[in-house]
Protein backbone atom coordinates (compact mmCIF):
# COMPACT_ATOMS: atom_id res chain seq x y z
CA UNK A 1 0.00 0.00 0.00
CA UNK A 2 1.21 3.47 -0.87
CA UNK A 3 1.05 6.00 1.93
CA UNK A 4 -1.50 8.54 0.67
CA UNK A 5 0.59 11.44 1.92
CA UNK A 6 3.53 10.42 -0.26
CA UNK A 7 4.07 11.49 -3.83
CA UNK A 8 4.88 8.88 -6.44
CA UNK A 9 7.07 8.90 -9.55
CA UNK A 10 5.90 7.65 -12.97
CA UNK A 11 7.80 4.40 -12.27
CA UNK A 12 6.02 3.57 -9.00
CA UNK A 13 3.98 0.68 -10.41
CA UNK A 14 7.05 -0.73 -12.16
CA UNK A 15 9.09 -0.66 -8.93
CA UNK A 16 6.37 -2.64 -7.18
CA UNK A 17 6.10 -5.10 -10.06
CA UNK A 18 9.88 -5.63 -9.85
CA UNK A 19 9.59 -6.47 -6.14
CA UNK A 20 11.14 -3.33 -4.70
CA UNK A 21 11.10 -2.61 -0.99
CA UNK A 22 9.53 0.86 -0.89
CA UNK A 23 10.33 3.56 1.69
CA UNK A 24 9.39 7.20 2.18
CA UNK A 25 12.18 9.49 0.95
CA UNK A 26 11.94 13.27 0.64
CA UNK A 27 8.16 13.02 0.50
CA UNK A 28 8.18 10.32 -2.19
CA UNK A 29 7.43 6.62 -2.13
CA UNK A 30 10.77 5.31 -3.43
CA UNK A 31 12.50 1.92 -3.88
CA UNK A 32 15.29 1.41 -1.32
CA UNK A 33 16.26 -1.95 -2.79
CA UNK A 34 15.16 -4.54 -5.31
CA UNK A 35 15.36 -8.33 -4.85
CA UNK A 36 19.05 -8.31 -5.87
CA UNK A 37 19.81 -6.46 -2.59
CA UNK A 38 22.00 -3.45 -1.85
CA UNK A 39 25.35 -5.27 -2.15
CA UNK A 40 24.40 -6.96 -5.42
CA UNK A 41 22.92 -3.78 -6.88
CA UNK A 42 26.01 -1.78 -5.93
CA UNK A 43 28.42 -4.31 -7.45
CA UNK A 44 26.28 -4.71 -10.57
CA UNK A 45 26.40 -0.95 -11.17
CA UNK A 46 30.21 -0.93 -10.87
CA UNK A 47 30.70 -3.77 -13.39
CA UNK A 48 27.67 -3.53 -15.74
CA UNK A 49 24.88 -0.94 -15.57
CA UNK A 50 22.24 0.08 -13.05
CA UNK A 51 18.99 1.91 -13.71
CA UNK A 52 17.96 4.44 -11.04
CA UNK A 53 14.67 6.30 -10.79
CA UNK A 54 15.62 9.84 -9.77
CA UNK A 55 12.32 11.37 -10.86
CA UNK A 56 11.82 12.73 -7.34
CA UNK A 57 14.50 15.30 -8.07
CA UNK A 58 13.40 18.72 -9.32
CA UNK A 59 13.86 19.52 -13.01
CA UNK A 60 13.69 23.17 -13.98
CA UNK A 61 13.99 24.98 -17.30
CA UNK A 62 15.09 28.62 -17.43
CA UNK A 63 14.61 30.22 -20.79
CA UNK A 64 16.93 32.84 -22.16
CA UNK A 65 15.96 35.93 -24.14
CA UNK A 66 15.27 34.41 -27.52
CA UNK A 67 18.12 31.98 -27.99
CA UNK A 68 20.53 33.95 -25.80
CA UNK A 69 21.03 32.62 -22.27
CA UNK A 70 23.69 35.18 -21.29
CA UNK A 71 21.29 37.10 -19.06
CA UNK A 72 19.92 33.95 -17.44
CA UNK A 73 23.44 32.70 -16.73
CA UNK A 74 24.33 36.03 -15.12
CA UNK A 75 21.26 35.88 -12.89
CA UNK A 76 22.11 32.28 -11.95
CA UNK A 77 25.53 33.49 -10.86
CA UNK A 78 23.84 35.68 -8.22
CA UNK A 79 22.57 32.45 -6.61
CA UNK A 80 25.51 30.05 -6.99
CA UNK A 81 29.33 30.31 -6.87
CA UNK A 82 29.79 28.12 -9.97
CA UNK A 83 30.96 29.58 -13.29
CA UNK A 84 27.66 29.50 -15.20
CA UNK A 85 28.41 32.38 -17.58
CA UNK A 86 31.46 30.46 -18.70
CA UNK A 87 29.48 27.39 -19.76
CA UNK A 88 29.42 26.78 -23.49
CA UNK A 89 26.41 25.17 -25.14
CA UNK A 90 26.05 21.53 -24.13
CA UNK A 91 28.25 21.75 -21.05
CA UNK A 92 27.11 21.33 -17.45
CA UNK A 93 28.43 22.11 -13.99
CA UNK A 94 27.98 20.97 -10.42
CA UNK A 95 27.42 23.92 -8.08
CA UNK A 96 25.61 24.96 -4.88
CA UNK A 97 22.97 27.45 -3.85
CA UNK A 98 24.65 29.39 -1.04
CA UNK A 99 23.08 31.61 1.61
CA UNK A 100 24.25 35.03 2.77
CA UNK A 101 26.42 33.35 5.44
CA UNK A 102 28.17 31.19 2.87
CA UNK A 103 26.36 28.01 3.95
CA UNK A 104 24.97 25.58 1.39
CA UNK A 105 21.20 25.61 0.73
CA UNK A 106 21.40 22.74 -1.78
CA UNK A 107 23.68 21.35 -4.45
CA UNK A 108 22.61 21.16 -8.07
CA UNK A 109 23.53 20.57 -11.70
CA UNK A 110 23.23 23.35 -14.27
CA UNK A 111 23.41 22.57 -18.00
CA UNK A 112 23.67 25.08 -20.84
CA UNK A 113 21.07 23.49 -23.09
CA UNK A 114 21.45 25.90 -26.00
CA UNK A 115 18.44 28.19 -25.67
CA UNK A 116 17.83 27.52 -21.97
CA UNK A 117 19.44 26.41 -18.73
CA UNK A 118 18.43 22.96 -17.51
CA UNK A 119 18.68 22.68 -13.73
CA UNK A 120 18.37 19.57 -11.54
CA UNK A 121 17.97 20.00 -7.76
CA UNK A 122 17.53 17.63 -4.82
CA UNK A 123 14.03 16.36 -4.04
CA UNK A 124 14.17 17.36 -0.37
CA UNK A 125 15.09 20.96 -1.21
CA UNK A 126 13.17 21.51 -4.41
CA UNK A 127 10.34 23.68 -3.06
CA UNK A 128 12.86 26.03 -1.47
CA UNK A 129 15.12 25.98 -4.55
CA UNK A 130 12.27 26.67 -6.96
CA UNK A 131 11.06 29.58 -4.82
CA UNK A 132 14.59 30.95 -4.78
CA UNK A 133 14.93 30.67 -8.55
CA UNK A 134 11.40 31.99 -9.22
CA UNK A 135 12.24 35.13 -7.27
CA UNK A 136 15.29 35.59 -9.47
CA UNK A 137 13.98 34.48 -12.87
CA UNK A 138 10.23 35.13 -12.70
CA UNK A 139 8.30 33.97 -15.76
CA UNK A 140 11.30 32.59 -17.61
CA UNK A 141 11.36 29.66 -15.20
CA UNK A 142 9.27 26.54 -15.70
CA UNK A 143 9.21 23.49 -13.45
CA UNK A 144 9.24 20.36 -15.59
CA UNK A 145 6.54 18.48 -13.64
CA UNK A 146 5.71 16.36 -16.67
CA UNK A 147 9.14 14.77 -16.94
CA UNK A 148 10.71 11.81 -15.20
CA UNK A 149 14.46 11.45 -14.65
CA UNK A 150 16.24 8.13 -15.11
CA UNK A 151 19.91 7.54 -14.36
CA UNK A 152 21.70 4.75 -16.22
CA UNK A 153 25.06 4.27 -14.51
CA UNK A 154 27.99 1.92 -14.93
CA UNK A 155 30.62 0.92 -17.49
CA UNK A 156 28.01 -0.74 -19.72
CA UNK A 157 25.69 2.32 -19.70
CA UNK A 158 27.09 3.60 -22.99
CA UNK A 159 26.70 0.34 -24.91
CA UNK A 160 23.16 -0.05 -23.57
CA UNK A 161 22.01 3.49 -24.32
CA UNK A 162 23.48 3.78 -27.81
CA UNK A 163 21.17 0.97 -28.90
CA UNK A 164 18.25 3.31 -28.17
CA UNK A 165 19.99 6.64 -28.84
CA UNK A 166 23.10 6.47 -31.07
CA UNK A 167 23.86 10.17 -30.39
CA UNK A 168 24.50 9.37 -26.72
CA UNK A 169 27.92 8.01 -27.71
CA UNK A 170 28.98 11.53 -28.73
CA UNK A 171 28.52 13.00 -25.26
CA UNK A 172 31.50 13.27 -22.94
CA UNK A 173 31.44 13.57 -19.14
CA UNK A 174 29.43 16.60 -17.97
CA UNK A 175 27.89 17.40 -21.35
CA UNK A 176 24.28 17.05 -22.46
CA UNK A 177 22.02 17.30 -25.50
CA UNK A 178 18.42 16.91 -26.57
CA UNK A 179 17.92 13.63 -28.42
CA UNK A 180 15.37 10.93 -29.12
CA UNK A 181 15.74 7.88 -26.90
CA UNK A 182 13.67 4.95 -28.16
CA UNK A 183 11.64 7.50 -30.08
CA UNK A 184 10.93 9.68 -27.03
CA UNK A 185 12.06 13.33 -26.95
CA UNK A 186 14.61 13.36 -24.11
CA UNK A 187 17.36 15.56 -22.72
CA UNK A 188 20.37 13.38 -21.98
CA UNK A 189 23.47 14.28 -19.99
CA UNK A 190 26.58 12.15 -19.49
CA UNK A 191 26.64 12.55 -15.75
CA UNK A 192 25.49 10.91 -12.56
CA UNK A 193 26.27 10.47 -8.91
CA UNK A 194 27.86 7.04 -8.62
CA UNK A 195 31.48 7.61 -9.66
CA UNK A 196 30.79 5.61 -12.83
CA UNK A 197 30.38 6.56 -16.45
CA UNK A 198 26.71 6.94 -17.25
CA UNK A 199 23.78 9.09 -18.21
CA UNK A 200 20.84 10.95 -16.76
CA UNK A 201 17.83 10.92 -19.06
CA UNK A 202 15.06 13.50 -18.69
CA UNK A 203 12.07 11.82 -20.35
CA UNK A 204 8.38 12.72 -20.74
CA UNK A 205 6.56 11.23 -17.74
CA UNK A 206 4.10 9.31 -19.91
CA UNK A 207 6.96 7.54 -21.70
CA UNK A 208 9.13 6.89 -18.65
CA UNK A 209 7.88 3.40 -17.84
CA UNK A 210 8.19 2.24 -21.46
CA UNK A 211 11.76 3.57 -21.59
CA UNK A 212 12.65 2.00 -18.24
CA UNK A 213 11.32 -1.37 -19.45
CA UNK A 214 13.36 -1.12 -22.65
CA UNK A 215 16.52 -0.37 -20.66
CA UNK A 216 15.78 -3.16 -18.17
CA UNK A 217 15.25 -5.60 -21.06
CA UNK A 218 18.99 -5.40 -21.68
CA UNK A 219 20.87 -8.25 -20.02
CA UNK A 220 23.42 -5.82 -18.56
CA UNK A 221 20.87 -3.64 -16.73
CA UNK A 222 19.41 -4.15 -13.24
CA UNK A 223 17.09 -1.81 -11.33
CA UNK A 224 18.90 -0.12 -8.43
CA UNK A 225 17.40 1.37 -5.26
CA UNK A 226 18.32 4.23 -2.97
CA UNK A 227 20.39 1.96 -0.72
CA UNK A 228 22.98 1.24 -3.40
CA UNK A 229 22.72 4.81 -4.70
CA UNK A 230 23.95 5.91 -1.27
CA UNK A 231 26.85 3.43 -1.03
CA UNK A 232 27.90 4.18 -4.61
CA UNK A 233 28.03 7.95 -4.07
CA UNK A 234 29.81 7.51 -0.72
CA UNK A 235 32.57 5.40 -2.29
CA UNK A 236 32.76 8.05 -5.04
CA UNK A 237 33.35 10.70 -2.34
CA UNK A 238 30.25 12.66 -3.36
CA UNK A 239 28.29 14.74 -0.85
CA UNK A 240 24.72 13.99 0.18
CA UNK A 241 22.81 17.16 0.98
CA UNK A 242 21.52 17.29 4.55
CA UNK A 243 24.30 14.95 5.67
CA UNK A 244 27.72 15.98 4.30
CA UNK A 245 26.69 19.52 3.41
CA UNK A 246 24.04 21.85 4.79
CA UNK A 247 23.48 25.49 5.73
CA UNK A 248 26.24 25.30 8.37
CA UNK A 249 28.95 24.11 5.96
CA UNK A 250 30.59 26.29 3.34
CA UNK A 251 31.75 24.95 -0.04
CA UNK A 252 35.35 25.50 1.09
CA UNK A 253 34.91 23.49 4.30
CA UNK A 254 33.14 20.82 2.25
CA UNK A 255 36.18 20.50 -0.06
CA UNK A 256 34.06 21.66 -3.00
CA UNK A 257 36.36 24.52 -3.98
CA UNK A 258 37.04 22.71 -7.28
CA UNK A 259 33.46 23.60 -8.25
CA UNK A 260 34.14 27.36 -7.94
CA UNK A 261 36.00 28.70 -10.96
CA UNK A 262 38.89 31.17 -10.80
CA UNK A 263 36.84 34.12 -12.07
CA UNK A 264 34.12 33.60 -9.48
CA UNK A 265 36.63 33.19 -6.63
CA UNK A 266 38.07 36.57 -7.55
CA UNK A 267 34.91 38.45 -8.50
CA UNK A 268 32.52 37.04 -5.91
CA UNK A 269 28.97 38.23 -6.53
CA UNK A 270 27.28 35.14 -5.07
CA UNK A 271 25.55 34.82 -1.67
CA UNK A 272 28.07 34.43 1.14
CA UNK A 273 30.99 35.50 -1.06
CA UNK A 274 32.59 37.41 1.83
CA UNK A 275 32.95 34.28 3.98
CA UNK A 276 33.86 32.02 1.09
CA UNK A 277 36.54 34.36 -0.29
CA UNK A 278 37.96 34.79 3.22
CA UNK A 279 38.12 31.00 3.62
CA UNK A 280 39.81 30.63 0.24
CA UNK A 281 42.46 33.14 1.32
CA UNK A 282 42.92 32.10 4.96
CA UNK A 283 41.74 28.50 5.15
CA UNK A 284 39.01 26.98 7.29
CA UNK A 285 38.94 25.63 10.82
CA UNK A 286 37.49 22.32 9.63
CA UNK A 287 37.40 20.33 6.43
CA UNK A 288 35.51 17.42 4.91
CA UNK A 289 37.80 14.40 4.54
CA UNK A 290 37.62 10.73 3.66
CA UNK A 291 37.98 8.29 6.57
CA UNK A 292 39.00 4.64 6.28
CA UNK A 293 38.21 2.67 9.43
CA UNK A 294 40.45 -0.30 10.18
CA UNK A 295 38.81 -3.71 10.33
CA UNK A 296 35.25 -4.34 9.23
CA UNK A 297 33.00 -2.38 11.61
CA UNK A 298 31.23 0.50 9.84
CA UNK A 299 31.19 3.95 11.47
CA UNK A 300 27.84 5.59 10.82
CA UNK A 301 26.73 9.19 10.44
CA UNK A 302 27.07 11.05 13.74
CA UNK A 303 30.05 9.01 14.98
CA UNK A 304 32.48 11.19 16.94
CA UNK A 305 36.00 11.52 15.55
CA UNK A 306 38.76 11.86 18.18
CA UNK A 307 42.51 12.45 18.02
CA UNK A 308 45.27 10.26 19.50
CA UNK A 309 44.58 11.74 22.96
CA UNK A 310 40.86 11.07 22.73
CA UNK A 311 39.95 14.74 22.23
CA UNK A 312 36.97 15.32 19.91
CA UNK A 313 38.01 16.73 16.53
CA UNK A 314 34.91 16.19 14.41
CA UNK A 315 32.00 14.01 13.34
CA UNK A 316 31.28 11.45 10.63
CA UNK A 317 28.66 12.80 8.19
CA UNK A 318 28.29 9.70 6.00
CA UNK A 319 29.51 6.23 6.80
CA UNK A 320 28.82 2.64 6.02
CA UNK A 321 30.09 -0.39 4.20
CA UNK A 322 31.66 0.10 0.79
CA UNK A 323 30.82 -3.00 -1.26
CA UNK A 324 33.50 -2.30 -3.90
CA UNK A 325 36.09 -1.34 -1.28
CA UNK A 326 34.97 -4.47 0.59
CA UNK A 327 35.19 -2.66 3.89
CA UNK A 328 33.89 0.28 5.85
CA UNK A 329 34.18 3.79 4.37
CA UNK A 330 33.21 7.18 5.78
CA UNK A 331 33.43 10.93 5.31
CA UNK A 332 33.34 13.58 7.95
CA UNK A 333 34.57 16.95 9.10
CA UNK A 334 37.76 17.25 11.14
CA UNK A 335 39.63 20.21 12.58
CA UNK A 336 42.17 21.61 10.14
CA UNK A 337 45.20 20.23 12.01
CA UNK A 338 43.92 16.68 11.45
CA UNK A 339 42.81 17.00 7.83
CA UNK A 340 46.02 15.87 6.13
CA UNK A 341 45.88 12.57 4.27
CA UNK A 342 47.49 9.88 6.39
CA UNK A 343 46.50 11.36 9.76
CA UNK A 344 45.60 8.67 12.30
CA UNK A 345 42.33 9.28 14.12
CA UNK A 346 39.83 7.21 16.07
CA UNK A 347 36.10 6.83 15.53
CA UNK A 348 34.01 6.30 18.66
CA UNK A 349 31.83 3.33 17.70
CA UNK A 350 29.64 2.06 20.54
CA UNK A 351 31.88 3.71 23.09
CA UNK A 352 35.09 2.16 21.80
CA UNK A 353 37.78 3.93 19.75
CA UNK A 354 38.02 2.39 16.30
CA UNK A 355 41.30 3.26 14.56
CA UNK A 356 40.90 5.05 11.22
CA UNK A 357 43.00 7.03 8.77
CA UNK A 358 42.26 10.26 6.91
CA UNK A 359 42.35 9.29 3.23
CA UNK A 360 42.06 10.94 -0.15
CA UNK A 361 38.61 10.85 -1.74
CA UNK A 362 37.20 9.09 -3.69
CA UNK A 363 37.55 5.53 -2.40
CA UNK A 364 37.17 4.12 -5.92
CA UNK A 365 38.67 5.24 -9.23
CA UNK A 366 36.00 7.15 -11.16
CA UNK A 367 34.99 5.78 -14.56
CA UNK A 368 34.04 9.15 -16.08
CA UNK A 369 34.53 9.44 -19.89
CA UNK A 370 36.11 12.86 -20.35
CA UNK B 1 16.75 -30.44 20.86
CA UNK B 2 14.32 -27.60 21.36
CA UNK B 3 14.21 -24.36 19.33
CA UNK B 4 12.69 -21.22 20.79
CA UNK B 5 12.23 -17.70 19.43
CA UNK B 6 12.29 -14.18 20.85
CA UNK B 7 10.36 -11.04 19.96
CA UNK B 8 13.72 -9.61 18.82
CA UNK B 9 13.73 -12.21 16.02
CA UNK B 10 16.41 -14.43 17.46
CA UNK B 11 16.36 -18.18 17.78
CA UNK B 12 17.95 -20.33 20.45
CA UNK B 13 18.46 -24.02 19.81
CA UNK B 14 19.07 -25.91 23.05
CA UNK B 15 21.09 -29.10 23.29
CA UNK B 16 21.57 -30.20 26.89
CA UNK B 17 22.46 -27.04 28.84
CA UNK B 18 23.94 -25.15 25.88
CA UNK B 19 21.89 -22.89 23.63
CA UNK B 20 23.04 -21.85 20.15
CA UNK B 21 21.79 -18.37 19.24
CA UNK B 22 21.23 -16.69 15.87
CA UNK B 23 18.78 -14.47 14.02
CA UNK B 24 15.76 -15.73 12.15
CA UNK B 25 15.28 -15.88 8.38
CA UNK B 26 12.70 -13.10 8.79
CA UNK B 27 15.23 -10.94 10.67
CA UNK B 28 17.98 -11.32 8.07
CA UNK B 29 15.49 -10.48 5.33
CA UNK B 30 14.42 -7.32 7.16
CA UNK B 31 18.04 -6.31 7.86
CA UNK B 32 19.24 -6.77 4.29
CA UNK B 33 22.83 -7.59 3.41
CA UNK B 34 24.84 -8.15 6.61
CA UNK B 35 28.36 -6.70 6.46
CA UNK B 36 29.65 -6.95 10.03
CA UNK B 37 28.89 -8.92 13.17
CA UNK B 38 30.30 -8.05 16.59
CA UNK B 39 30.18 -11.01 18.95
CA UNK B 40 30.58 -11.21 22.74
CA UNK B 41 33.78 -12.39 24.39
CA UNK B 42 33.90 -16.06 25.32
CA UNK B 43 33.61 -16.36 29.09
CA UNK B 44 31.35 -13.33 29.45
CA UNK B 45 28.24 -13.79 31.58
CA UNK B 46 25.03 -12.31 30.25
CA UNK B 47 21.59 -11.80 31.73
CA UNK B 48 18.46 -12.43 29.68
CA UNK B 49 17.89 -9.38 27.49
CA UNK B 50 21.46 -8.08 27.77
CA UNK B 51 23.11 -6.71 24.69
CA UNK B 52 25.36 -9.53 23.51
CA UNK B 53 26.53 -8.22 20.16
CA UNK B 54 25.76 -6.12 17.14
CA UNK B 55 24.79 -7.00 13.60
CA UNK B 56 25.38 -4.38 10.94
CA UNK B 57 23.66 -4.47 7.60
CA UNK B 58 24.29 -2.12 4.69
CA UNK B 59 21.50 -0.02 6.18
CA UNK B 60 21.97 0.11 9.94
CA UNK B 61 23.33 -1.40 13.13
CA UNK B 62 21.08 -3.60 15.27
CA UNK B 63 21.74 -5.04 18.71
CA UNK B 64 21.76 -8.75 19.39
CA UNK B 65 20.23 -9.56 22.77
CA UNK B 66 20.89 -12.60 24.92
CA UNK B 67 17.65 -14.64 24.74
CA UNK B 68 18.57 -16.40 27.98
CA UNK B 69 21.01 -15.86 30.84
CA UNK B 70 24.29 -17.72 31.01
CA UNK B 71 27.95 -17.84 30.08
CA UNK B 72 29.15 -17.38 26.51
CA UNK B 73 31.05 -20.59 25.72
CA UNK B 74 31.70 -20.22 21.98
CA UNK B 75 31.27 -17.64 19.22
CA UNK B 76 31.06 -18.15 15.46
CA UNK B 77 34.49 -16.84 14.41
CA UNK B 78 33.70 -17.56 10.75
CA UNK B 79 31.31 -14.60 10.70
CA UNK B 80 34.25 -12.19 11.00
CA UNK B 81 35.34 -12.91 7.44
CA UNK B 82 31.99 -14.01 6.07
CA UNK B 83 29.21 -12.01 7.79
CA UNK B 84 26.95 -12.73 4.81
CA UNK B 85 26.53 -16.29 6.13
CA UNK B 86 24.00 -14.79 8.53
CA UNK B 87 21.94 -13.91 5.42
CA UNK B 88 22.46 -17.08 3.42
CA UNK B 89 22.10 -19.60 6.28
CA UNK B 90 20.72 -17.72 9.31
CA UNK B 91 19.54 -20.80 11.19
CA UNK B 92 22.55 -22.97 10.34
CA UNK B 93 26.13 -21.89 9.58
CA UNK B 94 25.15 -18.27 10.35
CA UNK B 95 24.76 -18.86 14.11
CA UNK B 96 26.22 -16.17 16.40
CA UNK B 97 27.18 -17.63 19.78
CA UNK B 98 26.63 -20.47 22.22
CA UNK B 99 25.54 -19.81 25.78
CA UNK B 100 25.61 -22.20 28.75
CA UNK B 101 22.19 -21.67 30.29
CA UNK B 102 22.17 -20.61 33.95
CA UNK B 103 18.39 -20.92 34.20
CA UNK B 104 16.79 -23.29 31.65
CA UNK B 105 13.33 -22.33 32.92
CA UNK B 106 13.76 -19.03 31.04
CA UNK B 107 13.09 -20.99 27.86
CA UNK B 108 9.47 -21.37 28.93
CA UNK B 109 9.01 -17.63 28.45
CA UNK B 110 10.09 -17.78 24.80
CA UNK B 111 7.97 -18.58 21.75
CA UNK B 112 7.78 -21.86 19.93
CA UNK B 113 7.89 -21.92 16.15
CA UNK B 114 4.12 -21.67 15.70
CA UNK B 115 3.88 -18.65 18.01
CA UNK B 116 6.81 -16.97 16.26
CA UNK B 117 5.27 -17.54 12.85
CA UNK B 118 2.09 -15.90 14.15
CA UNK B 119 4.16 -12.92 15.31
CA UNK B 120 5.74 -12.29 11.94
CA UNK B 121 2.46 -13.01 10.18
Amino acid sequence: MTDATLQTTPLNALHRELGAKMVPFAGYDMPVQFPLGVLGEHRHTRVKAGLFDVSHMGQVRIDGAGSDITGAAQIMETLVPGDIAGLTAGRMRYTQFTNAEGGILDDLMVTHAGDHLFVVVNAACKDQDIALMKAAFGGSLSVLEDRALLALQGPAAVSVLVELAPEAAELTFMTGAAMDVAGLPCFVTRSGYTGEDGYEISVPADGAEALARKLLDHADVEPIGLGARDSLRLEAGLCLYGHDIDTTTSPVEAALLWSIGKRRREEGGFPGAARIQKEIAEGTTRKRVGLKPEGRAPAREGTEIVDADGAPIGKVTSGGFGPSVEGPVAMGYVAGAHAAVGTAVSLMVRGKPLPATVVKLPFVTPGYKR
Amino acid sequence: MVVKYTEDHEWVSVDGDVGTVGITAHAQEQLGDIVFVELPDVGKTVAKGDEAGVVESVKAASEIYAPVAGEIVEVNEALADAPGTANSDPTGAGWFFKVKLSDPSELDGLMDEAAYNDLIG
